[in-house]
């Protein structure tokens, strides 16, 4: 087990970027809780008035100025009022002008907090050209997400989930010969693949793990696609809505490459409402393990 | 009521120094000349994507560049004015609006997407969402504190993010001259059937100066020297636009004819002579710019 946690990584990444003359712009910053402790009390913090078009606007100027602004996004719901300075005119810039505006977008979701606080949105982002998309869930890949960030001259929509907050672990891929499936995982659904996998092994099921955390550019290297080579069935886990989405979109990358059945478990087609049963939720181990038995069975492969 | 000489300032032409006076008259026949061109090259067919014309509107940018030099400029669609007014190349203008590589963005966006960072001039393109440079000119203004000027029409001042900008703008005491070019329309649909209040009013409100006047450049050229030591600030200027929204079509007759008046005012102080001289230059320039047999070579027609 590792020493900080996520939230404090990103914290103190914040805090030496802020020190080194970079911005941080946000709503409700200071006053509730710093973001889930996760924004350091530092200079140059701007709090944005509630203005979500205008806000994301101002932090696409500040990322022209150069500034490098770290755009906090609370919940992922909000990022369709964000949508328009950040898919419009960030994502577009190189394209049509040969410029940049990197800001960084830190966009929270987040599971259970009702219609408008559960949201997850990365998919939309993947859709447009021009952005980078990451979803990291552990101390190193933040790390490393902001590594590329600094690097790079794009927007990034970095798909924060406040369930990876307290973790400290590096989450490894789970390889082992002669696996039945291979489950790939995105964001949240990480931790529950993980526990999938366990319930799967009860089962006599043999089970890869492999973990994405770069959604665009979305490369199908060798650690992807090996582990779908030697099982020959795949599913794809997203904690957003499966139409159109991350998941449905890695698996058809990955079918078209290895011409192995692979399938995408994301939310299903209705909205995220309160109340448990209409929740919606992320697909957790136990919707995994369904799925996987279901795929199995399918290919004629019956475990009990 | 619109009338063209709400708030301005008489003899305007005589109280500017010569220069500055016949230094604006140059930059507004620098585009009223280049969209002479350009809407010949329309009709014979060289240049065949949408074009937004600043005639008409042409003595804002054209009195603004002169009393405002050297901002980080963030315009609208209707651009060619301001490009143009503040220096930026008009033959890599014409390339933009031919879809040429050598184009302002090497012809990848077009005539209301006109960006120029040479020759000193800091203008960032715009991608065609009315209002949407507003925010971006303000945190642009918020991340490097430079002097920074933001220039949308009557319609955009109705976008929620462009009002919230400019209370963002106030907040903070961002140093950005807020520029309305009213001419009354959004494509077709007039300022009275779509609203009953004043930018200038809501600007005042969230506690920064603002003004609203008619497009007399010399007035132009006076209040924003002024207002622009006082950011941020806002000029709503009423203007007429000459042109069709979007093509080289006319809508029937303007309400008022700014080119005309500005060049009555010159003869009325005496500078029609060298006025003359300007405008003739600058036509011949344009001349050379839109000249047929390049323009048969470069569109390959
Ligand atoms: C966000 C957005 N809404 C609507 C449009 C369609 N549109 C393009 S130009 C225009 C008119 C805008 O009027 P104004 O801001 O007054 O500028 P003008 O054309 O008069 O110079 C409209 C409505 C758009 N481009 N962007
Ligand atoms: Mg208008």
């Amino acid at each position: 087990m590792g020493t900080r946690t996520v939230a404090e990584t990103i914290r103190e990444i914040t805090r030496a970027h802020l020190e080194g003359g970079g911005m941080l712009l946000g709503e409700s910053i200071s006053a509730v809780g710093w973001v889930n402790n996760t924004v350091p009390d530092a200079g140059n913090i701007m709090e944005l008035p509630m203005t979500d078009v205008a806000g994301a606007g101002i932090a696409v100027g500040s990322a022209l100025a150069g500034r490098r602004p770290i755009f906090v996004v609370r919940f992922q719901d909000f990022l369709i009022l964000n949508g328009s300075p950040l898919i419009f005119y960030a994502a577009k810039l190189k394209g049509l002008h040969e410029k940049s505006a990197p800001v960084f977008v830190r966009a929270i979701a987040a599971e259970g907090l009702g219609p408008v606080h559960s949201g997850v949105l990365h998919s939309l982002f993947m859709h447009f050209p021009g952005f980078k998309v990451a979803s990291p869930m552990t101390p190193r890949e933040y790390e490393d997400v902001w590594r590329v960030y600094m690097e790079s001259d794009d927007p990034f929509i970095c798909s924060e989930h406040r369930a990876s907050y307290s973790n400290k672990d590096e989450l490894t891929d789970e390889i082992m010969a002669g696996a039945d499936i291979t489950i790939y995982a995105i964001s949240a659904t990480r931790f529950e693949a993980k526990k999938a996998a366990r319930l799967l092994k009860n089962d006599g099921v043999r089970c890869n793990v492999v973990n994405i955390v770069w959604l665009k550019p979305f490369t199908l290297t060798k650690r992807i696609t090996e582990p779908l080579k030697e099982s020959r069935i795949g599913l794809v886990v997203d904690p957003g809505h499966e139409i159109a989405g991350a998941s449905e979109s890695i698996a058809y990358s990955m079918m078209i490459n290895t011409g192995y059945p692979v399938k995408a478990l994301g939310l299903e087609d209705r909205t995220k409402c309160l109340c448990p049963p209409l929740q919606n939720r992320a697909p957790d181990a136990g919707r995994i393990v369904e799925a996987a038995k279901e795929l199995l069975a399918g290919a004629g492969r019956v475990f009990t | 009521m619109r009338v063209p000489d709400l708030a301005v300032i008489e003899n305007g032409a005589a109280i500017v120094p010569e220069d500055i006076a016949l230094e604006i008259y140059r930059r507004i026949c620098r585009t009223r000349t280049f969209e002479e061109g350009l809407i010949k090259a329309v009709k014979d067919g060289f240049v065949t994507s949408p074009v937004y014309l600043s005639s008409g509107q042409e003595s804002i940018a054209a009195a603004l560049s002169v009393a405002v030099p050297g901002p980080v400029i963030f315009a609208q669609h209707r651009c060619h004015g301001v490009y143009l007014s503040y220096g930026g190349d008009p033959v890599k203008l014409r390339d933009e609006l031919m879809g040429l590589p050598t184009g302002t963005s090497g012809g990848r966006a077009g005539s209301n997407c006109i960006q120029c960072h040479e020759n000193g001039v800091v203008m960032h393109g715009h991608h065609g969402l009315i209002g949407e440079n507003v925010p971006i000119a303000v945190g642009y203004a918020l991340a490097s504190k430079k002097s920074t000027l933001a220039i949308f029409g009557d319609g955009a001042a109705e976008e929620d993010y462009v009002l919230s900008s400019l209370g963002f703008a106030a907040t903070h005491r961002l140093p950005v001259l807020f520029v309305c070019e009213d001419n009354n329309l959004s494509i077709l649909t007039a300022v009275e059937t779509r609203r009953s209040w004043k930018v200038s009013k809501v600007a005042a409100a969230f506690g920064m100066e603002a003004v609203d006047l008619s497009d007399d450049p010399w007035t132009i050229f006076l209040k924003a020297k002024e207002l622009v030591k006082k950011t941020p600030a806002l000029m709503n200027i009423h203007t007429c636009r000459a042109n069709w929204h979007v093509g080289i079509g006319t809508d029937g007759p303007v309400e008022w004819d700014r080119f005309l008046d500005v060049r009555n005012a010159l003869k009325g102080a005496g500078l029609w002579d060298k006025a003359q001289k300007i405008e003739e230059a600058e036509r011949f320039c344009m001349e050379k710019v839109w000249e047929q047999g390049q323009l048969r070579r470069l569109s390959g027609k």
